[in-house]
C-alpha cells in the first residue's frame, strides 16, 4: 500500500504484469475512489461549467460525457476532467465533474472562488465534493461489460462509449458510466461508500469465470501509459499547455470565454516550445521520468513517464521534446543513468485494442 | 544455500564466503523477501568478470515494472564469475534466490564490510519491520 494524495492505495495485488494482462484478455477491477468526483445541482449549472472549462458544456445531451481541462490564465493545465451531464434517479438533471485525486482541493477551492463572483439568475448553482460518500470502480477489460451488464437494471452493452447513468447497480443506486483509463472497453460504477465492499465482492464473483483480477496502481500506470493518456503530473501540468501536450482536441476556443481562453489563443498560433511524443525502444530497461532525451550528443527533451510494456514486450516512453525532432520516425536516444539508449519517435497510442 | 546460513546486508544482497580454496571467495545474491517486494522483474545486468569492486560499489542492476535498484556488494574485491544466464531467466530469481539465482562471485581483497551484515534472524526482523 502506498500514500496517494493521501489515499492508502494498492500498487499491486498479485503482480502488475499479470493484472495488466488479464485486463487487456479479460477483465480487472480498480478502486478508483480517490478520484475527486464534485456534483452541481441547480438551473445554471451547465452554463457555470461551460464558463470554466476548456470543452464545451451547454450542448451536452443528457448522459453525455466529455473529456476536457481545467486551465489558468496563462493556458497552463491546472487539470484534466471528465464533464457528465446526468438525469439523476428522481428525473432531476444535474452535472458531475471527475478530477484527479491529487487536485481535487486546488480545483473545489478554484471553483468555489468563481460561484463567489456570480450573482442573479448565474447564482443558481450549488456545489457539492461528493468524493467521500461515494466510491468508484473501475471495471475494465474485453469482459467487463458482460460482468458489469448483470447487475444493472439497464443495458451497459447499449450505453456508447463516453456516456453515463443513474441507474440501480447490485440493488442499490448507481451512477454507469462507459469510461476508463486503461485503454480497454469498460464502465466506471459509483455507489455510496456503504456499498462499497459489497459491490466488489459481487463483481469479483460474477467476474471469476471470465478471470477477473482486482488491479493496483502499477498496472493503471501500465495500461494508461500504453494507450498514451497523459497523466496529471507527468504529461500535464500547469507549466505545460494543452497544445504541447497533444490536447489540442480538448479546447475548444471559438465563442467561447474560460479562464486562459486568451492565452491558449495566442499560443495556438505560436511555435511550440516543446510537444508530447511517444518512444519506442527496443530492449526491456526502462526509461523512467525525466530522463534526458538526446540527439546528437545534445539534449532535446526529457521523458515524462516511461514503462516496460507488458504487451509489446519491449520498453516505452512519452517524453516532451523539441518539435524538430517530433517527426515520428525520427532516432533519438535516451540518458538512461548515464548510458545512452536508442529510441525512436513513433505515433500515439502504442496500443490500442482490436475493434 | 540454506538462507539460515547467509548473511544479509541492509540494502537486501545477501552473502556466502567461502575460502576453502586459500582463496575467499563471496558469492552474492539478492533475497527473496526484495525479490518479492520488486515484483515483475524485466531486466538485469550485472558487473562484468574482472571488474574491481570497492565496498558499497554497485554489482549491476535489477529493474522491475515499478522502478530500478542498484544491488551493491559490501565487500571490496574483483568479480571472479557472472551468473550469466540469469538476466535471461528472471524467474529463477523468484524461484531459487539462494541457489540458481546467485549473481556474482567476488574474490574478496577487504573484507571488513562483512562485519556489518546481518544474520538471518536480524535480517528477518528487518524485513517485517519494513512490511
Amino acid at each position: 500500500m502506498v500514500d496517494f494524495a493521501g489515499w492508502s492505495m494498492p500498487v499491486v495485488y498479485d503482480s502488475t504484469i499479470n493484472e495488466h494482462n488479464a485486463t487487456r484478455q479479460h477483465a480487472s477491477l480498480f478502486d478508483v475512489s480517490h478520484m475527486g468526483r464534485f456534483r452541481f445541482d441547480g438551473a445554471a449549472a451547465a452554463e457555470f461549467l461551460h464558463g470554466v472549462l476548456s470543452r464545451k458544456v451547454t450542448n451536452l445531451k443528457p448522459d453525455q460525457i466529455r473529456y476536457g481541462l481545467v486551465t489558468n490564465e496563462a493556458g497552463g493545465i491546472l487539470d484534466d476532467i471528465l464533464v457528465y451531464h446526468l438525469i439523476d434517479h428522481d428525473g432531476t438533471p444535474y452535472h458531475a465533474l471527475v478530477v484527479n485525486a491529487g487536485n481535487r482541493e486546488k480545483i473545489a477551492g478554484w471553483i468555489n472562488d468563481r460561484l463567489a463572483s456570480l450573482s442573479g439568475a448565474a447564482a443558481d448553482v450549488t456545489f457539492k465534493d461528493e468524493t467521500v460518500d461515494t466510491v468508484m470502480i473501475a471495471v475494465q477489460g474485453p469482459k467487463a461489460i458482460g460482468i458489469a451488464d448483470q447487475l444493472a437494471d439497464i443495458p451497459l452493452g447499449d450505453l456508447p462509449y463516453y456516456n453515463g447513468k443513474c441507474c440501480q447497480f447490485n440493488g442499490t443506486p448507481a451512477m454507469v458510466s462507459r469510461t476508463g483509463y486503461t485503454g480497454e472497453d469498460g464502465c466506471e460504477v459509483v455507489v455510496a461508500s456503504e456499498h462499497a465492499v459489497a459491490t466488489w465482492s459481487r463483481l469479483m464473483e460474477i467476474g471469476k469465470s471470465e478471470g477477473i483480477v482486482a488491479a493496483g496502481l502499477g498496472a493503471r500506470d501500465t495500461l494508461r501509459l500504453e494507450a498514451a493518456m497523459p497523466l496529471y503530473g507527468h504529461e500535464l501540468s500547469e507549466t505545460i499547455n494543452p497544445y504541447q501536450a497533444g490536447l489540442g482536441f480538448a479546447v475548444h476556443l471559438k465563442d467561447r470565454s474560460f479562464p486562459g481562453r486568451d492565452a491558449l489563443a495566442t499560443l495556438k498560433k505560436e511555435p511550440r516550445k516543446s510537444i508530447r511524443v511517444g518512444l519506442q525502444m527496443e530492449g526491456k530497461r526502462a526509461a523512467r521520468e525525466n530522463y534526458p532525451v538526446v540527439a546528437g550528443g545534445n539534449p532535446v527533451g526529457h521523458v515524462t513517464s516511461g514503462t516496460f510494456s507488458p504487451t509489446l514486450q519491449h520498453s516505452i516512453a512519452m517524453a516532451l521534446v523539441d518539435p524538430a525532432f517530433s517527426e515520428s520516425g525520427t532516432e533519438v536516444e535516451i540518458d538512461i543513468r548515464g548510458r545512452l539508449q536508442p529510441a525512436k519517435v513513433v505515433d500515439l497510442p502504442f496500443y490500442k485494442r482490436p475493434s | 544455500m540454506k538462507p539460515e546460513e547467509l548473511k544479509y546486508a541492509k540494502t537486501h544482497e545477501w552473502v556466502h564466503i567461502d575460502d576453502t580454496s586459500g582463496d575467499k571467495i563471496a558469492t552474492l545474491g539478492i533475497s527473496s523477501f526484495a525479490i518479492e517486494q520488486l515484483n515483475d522483474l524485466v531486466y538485469m545486468e550485472l558487473a562484468p568478470v574482472g571488474k574491481q569492486l570497492g565496498a558499497g560499489d554497485s554489482i549491476g542492476e535489477i529493474e522491475s515494472v515499478k522502478a530500478v535498484s542498484d544491488v551493491y556488494s559490501p565487500v571490496a574485491g574483483e568479480v571472479v564469475e557472472s551468473n550469466e544466464g540469469l538476466a535471461d531467466n528472471l524467474d529463477t530469481l523468484k524461484d531459487d534466490a539462494y541457489g540458481a539465482g546467485w549473481l556474482v562471485k567476488i574474490k574478496v581483497s577487504d573484507d571488513a564490510g562483512l562485519a556489518e551484515l546481518l544474520d538471518h534472524a536480524a535480517y528477518e526482523k528487518q524485513c517485517a519491520e519494513e512490511h
